[in-house]
């Protein structure tokens, strides 16, 4: 069959319009111009058509070919992602590392029967379990398997013939087109926590393996570090990170720091479990819209193999512009800010492709999408942050105030939230912590106490608050410095393991019982607040790490002392 | 490159800035021409838009002048393009990259796209060095780095010129032996005394001859405006890439970019965004603030620092806000501390320097910098807290501790902010360890015991 043609008419931007006599379809991928360029149909009109181009229009000119591909816009998934940068489009970014061949070792026999999502084989050698899989829509008799070794990008490896007698060449590599979700068995309630490392979301605003969160906060909050943060020690075996319309030098940064660390829960090397899409603010902006459906298929790609997959889209706000500088090309009638009005399902269809499934081949697989929202000014009334609230379960509104202390992680404890939280309850029952609703309740709760304190002492004054009061604030100031800020660059603190969350977190209470005995006994706050053993506490994440638990007990150990001390002085003075 | 072509006679309607011509030859989008008129300079512009019959032209300068029967337009077959080469150094160029110094046209050894390369991700290599402004608040609490982009968000009658020229004068790296430095100063619809100042300033301080220029004065044609940082960046990619050198690139002032942009934007009938900017204001803006960094395999580097006033000294305005997302932090001037005299009057709060991290402590600067840098921001964000309670309640309704906060409040701006010569970061730091004295021990949490051994020792200041 000779491909679809057509001839450009009008180009302004990354927009197309072309005039044709053949076929073409909606989403269909195409080739522009001399240099090929991709492209995808969006809006059919008798014999015209309008496209996105992906690259740059420079030197395009009316009456050039556009060639059709007869299927929509796919992304070839299979070996090589892990460890690699990519475009927006899955071409790699650093084209010389680009492995030619591959090892294979077949898992099944001649005359097997494999139904789809089935392995047929495994890739030897790489840190984690890769499988290949049948893709969805194959299945059949195993008619020829390919013995163990080094095969090319091309070769097949796997043929397969189904009961209405058509065969399948199954290689390393499989179509999926990106815009459509990846089949699987079912969905699974999402009832387990995805452990970031950092104590205040873990502990106060968890996100679930297979949840959805969202990370809005104006420019320099933090928005960033904490998304690398998150990529580098959350206990999720695969990361996606994709830099959709942010900075080239950050992709610099995670290419140059993660060969360089360490996963904690494996031993391995960060980059091994990691596979970047780059779509920098100065790439072309149409490829920035597709980057984040290239993202969540590459995710979804190795969910289907039974693994957990966290991916991180920095900024989805960067996206949203790209759909409306597109749609503003096309001339559609803009909605809320410039915005299109479809700007809120296209945020739902991508936020739903996180889950935690049944894969086709029975395992238990998880996607898990934290999308970082920069909302102009910082306003979280704005259209992105307000549709991506309706769709997430988790949001952790970073705070100015907070970043300008350089309070990190600048995540308001107030203004966030995680729906549902208790039913991580028993996860970390097992995890040796039963009283975990109730803490976590119990430092909400003060958090909240000292912002009403502390409107009022800006009317009263702070002398001329009650001694409990006082009291709260003492202790509401060291929840916030001893367990809620964690530095992303010490080497000690940028991981906290849940077994020290919970030692933190049980001595921090700890202090708050004593003292408010304490203060029962008639001990003046100002007393409490002046403890030297204060400052061991505010520096505890720093200063007591993964290696020295016990260093727990011993400090507890002396809490106990000097509040048991001060209750005598007070005694005496009296 | 194409054999060069003219068309005369074409033309069918002149609005605004755009020339739309009859489409009777074959060019590309984005391709450079020349609009002629007889006895007049050539004007520069480039295809807009192009259809099956149409063509639409940008032109670069003013039309007034021009009619549709005697314009002839010349075209170029490629985009627009800057001639680059050695002796470009100490030149002086106009908005467009001509010589308006009198001296020759430069001996070209290469001819470069101003839109410059899409750098690649990967191709980038991590910017670390810590260069020395001798401004405190950016030494010690922003540090810069070679490769950044820190913009200057400023106001009007804030001296954010004099700052930026004195970075200029005084900014080294630490290290010898480190390569040559270049400055690029991009004046972009500024007035005829900044320009003058600035190279006045260069050249007292004998640095001219390592600068070049490219000056959009405030009278000449805003949609040149458009082009100015993308010939001054092509300049600046040359000397870094080609020259090895190291860059500087000072450009002021980005909002007469950003309202040219909004000029041109709706003389093109787009659909406008926030405040009538256009929607694609961000990619705009990042197509310049991107072409800062080092690449892998390269000597030189390209550094920038953009000058920005923000209108109505709102920092939540498209401008600022948009490059703030962009670029790797922000110095923002204070017209509050302006007003008490501090010099340079930069409020360290809401500044910004992502890099920081890449670029100090052990094995950069001092190992104890990013403690104390910390420790100075958390004292500093809570002593302004205090003196928002010491404005309601008075300080009679404060704590002890409080009120060492408000007195640290004061000197920090006073001593540590405010300074009269450049200081190295040694001094700066002995400065911000003096003001840490000045509060309780107990209140220091971001610095460790052996930190607080080895500066907190002596008497309480």
């Amino acid at each position: 069959m000779t491909p679809s043609t057509a001839g450009i008419q009008w180009i302004g931007g990354p927009v197309l319009h072309a005039r044709t006599r053949d076929p073409f379809r909606i989403g269909e991928a195409i080739e522009v111009g001399p240099r090929r360029l991709p492209g995808e149909v969006i809006r059919i009109k008798g014999d015209l058509f309008i496209a996105q181009v992906y690259e740059d229009t420079t030197g395009l000119r009316p009456g050039d070919t556009v060639t059709g591909t007869g299927r929509p816009m796919s992304v070839a998934l299979g070996p090589g992602l892990l460890g690699h940068i990519f475009d927006g489009l899955l071409r790699p970014l650093d084209a010389s590392t680009v492995e030619r061949d591959f090892g294979f070792v077949p898992t099944v026999g001649i005359g097997e029967r494999l139904a789809s999502g089935a392995a047929f084989g495994h890739l030897p050698g790489i840190g984690i379990r890769q499988d290949c899989l049948v893709p969805p829509g194959a299945s059949g008799l195993v008619e020829f398997v390919a013995k163990e070794g080094r095969y090319g990008r091309d070769a097949v490896l796997c043929r397969l013939v189904d009961e209405m007698g058509r065969t399948h060449d199954l290689g390393f590599f499989q179509h999926w087109p990106v815009r459509k979700p990846r089949p699987v068995q079912e969905r699974l309630p999402a009832d387990e926590p995805m452990i970031t490392g950092q104590r205040i979301l873990d502990v106060l605003f968890p996100v679930a393996r297979g949840g959805r969160a969202a990370l809005p906060g104006g420019f320099g909050t933090g928005k960033t570090v904490l998304q690398e943060t998150l990529a580098k020690w959350c206990d999720a075996d695969i990361i996606i990170y994709v830099g959709c319309g942010e900075r080239g030098n950050e992709m610099a940064e995670v290419l140059h720091e993660f060969p360089d660390l360490t996963d904690p829960r494996t031993g391995r090397r960060l980059m091994e479990r990691t596979v970047i899409i780059a779509n920098t603010s100065n790439m072309p902006v149409a490829a920035r819209e597709a980057s984040i459906y290239t993202a969540v298929t590459v995710g979804e790609y190795f969910r289907d193999q039974g693994l957990h997959v966290a991916l991180m889209a920095d900024s989805t706000s960067r996206w949203a512009e790209a759909l409306r500088e597109v749609s503003g090309r096309l001339g559609e009638l803009p909605g809320e800010a410039g915005y299109p009005a479809y700007l809120s399902s296209r945020l739902a269809e991508f936020y739903e492709r996180a889950a935690r499934v049944r894969t086709l081949a029975g395992k238990t697989g998880s996607l898990t999408i934290i999308g970082a929202v920069s909302p102009p000014a910082g306003d979280f009334s704005e259209p992105v942050t307000s549709h991506t609230k309706r769709y997430v379960r988790c949001f952790w509104g970073l705070d100015r105030e907070r970043a300008q202390a350089r309070f990190y992680p600048a995540i308001h404890p107030l203004h966030s939230y995680s729906d549902g939280a208790d039913r991580f309850a028993a996860w970390w029952t097992q995890r040796g912590n039963p009283r975990w609703v109730a803490q976590r309740e119990r430092l909400l709760t003060l958090l909240e106490a000292q912002a009403d304190l502390e409107r009022m002492a800006r009317i009263v004054g702070k002398d001329a608050l009650p001694p409990a009061q006082q009291l709260t604030l003492v202790c509401a100031e060291l929840v916030n410095e001893g367990f809620l800020r964690q530095s992303a660059y010490s080497a000690q603190d940028r991981y906290c393991s849940p077994e020290r969350q919970t030692s933190i977190l049980q001595l921090i209470l700890r202090f708050i019982e004593l003292s408010e005995g304490a203060l029962e006994r008639g001990v003046a706050p100002q007393a409490i607040a002046e403890l030297p053993v204060l400052r061991r506490l505010q520096r505890m994440g720093e200063e007591i790490g993964q290696s020295d638990l016990s260093a727990f007990d011993g400090l507890r150990a002396s809490l106990e002392s000097a509040m048991a001390g001060l209750t005598k002085e007070e005694t005496h003075a009296a | 490159m194409r054999p060069e072509l003219s068309v005369r006679g074409t033309a069918t309607a002149i609005e605004g800035p755009l020339l739309f011509l009859k489409r009777n030859i074959e060019v590309g989008l984005g391709e450079a021409v020349e609009i002629w008129r007889e006895g007049e300079a050539p004007r520069l512009g480039r295809i807009a838009a192009l259809d099956d019959d149409t063509m639409v032209v940008e032109v670069l300068e003013s039309t007034v002048g021009l009619g549709l029967a005697d314009v002839k337009v010349r075209f170029f077959g490629e985009p627009i393009h800057l001639a680059v080469g050695p002796g470009l150094l100490g030149r002086i160029f106009d908005g467009v990259g001509r010589p308006v110094d009198g001296g020759p046209p430069v001996a070209a050894s290469l001819r470069q796209r101003i839109d410059g390369r899409n750098l690649n991700p990967a191709e980038r290599e991590l910017p670390r060095d810590f260069i020395e402004t001798g401004v405190t608040a950016i030494d010690l609490m922003n540090s810069l780095v070679r490769g950044q982009k820190l913009p200057i968000f400023s106001a009007g009658g804030l001296p954010h010129d004099r700052i930026a020229a004195e970075i200029a004068v005084n900014a080294r790296l630490r290290r010898e032996g480190s390569g040559e430095f270049a400055i690029v100063f991009v004046g972009i619809g500024i007035s005829h005394d900044a320009a003058e100042n600035f190279r006045r300033a260069m050249q007292d301080s004998g640095a001219l001859a390592h600068t070049v220029m490219f000056l959009n004065l405030a009278s000449e044609p805003s949609t040149q405006r458009l082009l100015t940082p993308r010939f001054a960046l092509t300049a600046a990619e040359y000397l870094a890439f080609e020259e090895g050198r190291h860059v500087l690139v000072i450009m002021t002032d980005l909002t007469n970019y950003c309202e040219a942009l909004r000029e041109v934007s709706s003389s093109h009938g787009e659909i406008p965004s926030r405040k009538g900017y256009p929607g694609y204001m961000y990619s705009d803006l990042a197509t310049i603030y991107e072409r800062a960094g080092c690449m892998r395999g390269y000597g030189g580097t390209v550094t920038q620092l953009p000058i920005l006033t923000m209108p109505a000294e709102d920092i939540s305005h498209p401008i600022p806000d948009l490059t703030g997302y962009i670029t790797e932090g922000q110095v923002v001037l204070d017209k509050g501390l302006d007003h008490k005299g501090v010099y340079p009057p930069i409020n360290v709060l809401p500044s910004l320097s992502r890099l920081m991290d890449k670029g100090i402590g052990k094995g950069y600067t001092d190992p104890d910098h990013p403690a104390l840098a910390n420790q100075l921001f958390a004292s500093y964000a809570k002593s302004i807290r205090v003196r928002v309670l010491a404005s309601v309640v008075g300080s009679e309704g404060l704590t002890a501790i409080d009120r060492d906060y408000l007195a640290f409040a004061d000197r920090f701006e006073g001593e540590l902010i405010a300074q009269s010569a450049e200081r190295t970061l040694e001094e700066s730091m002995a400065v911000g360890w003096r003001l840490l004295r000045l509060l309780p021990i107990a209140e220091l949490s971001r610095l460790n015991d052996a930190q607080i051994d080895r500066h907190m020792e002596r008497d309480h200041a």
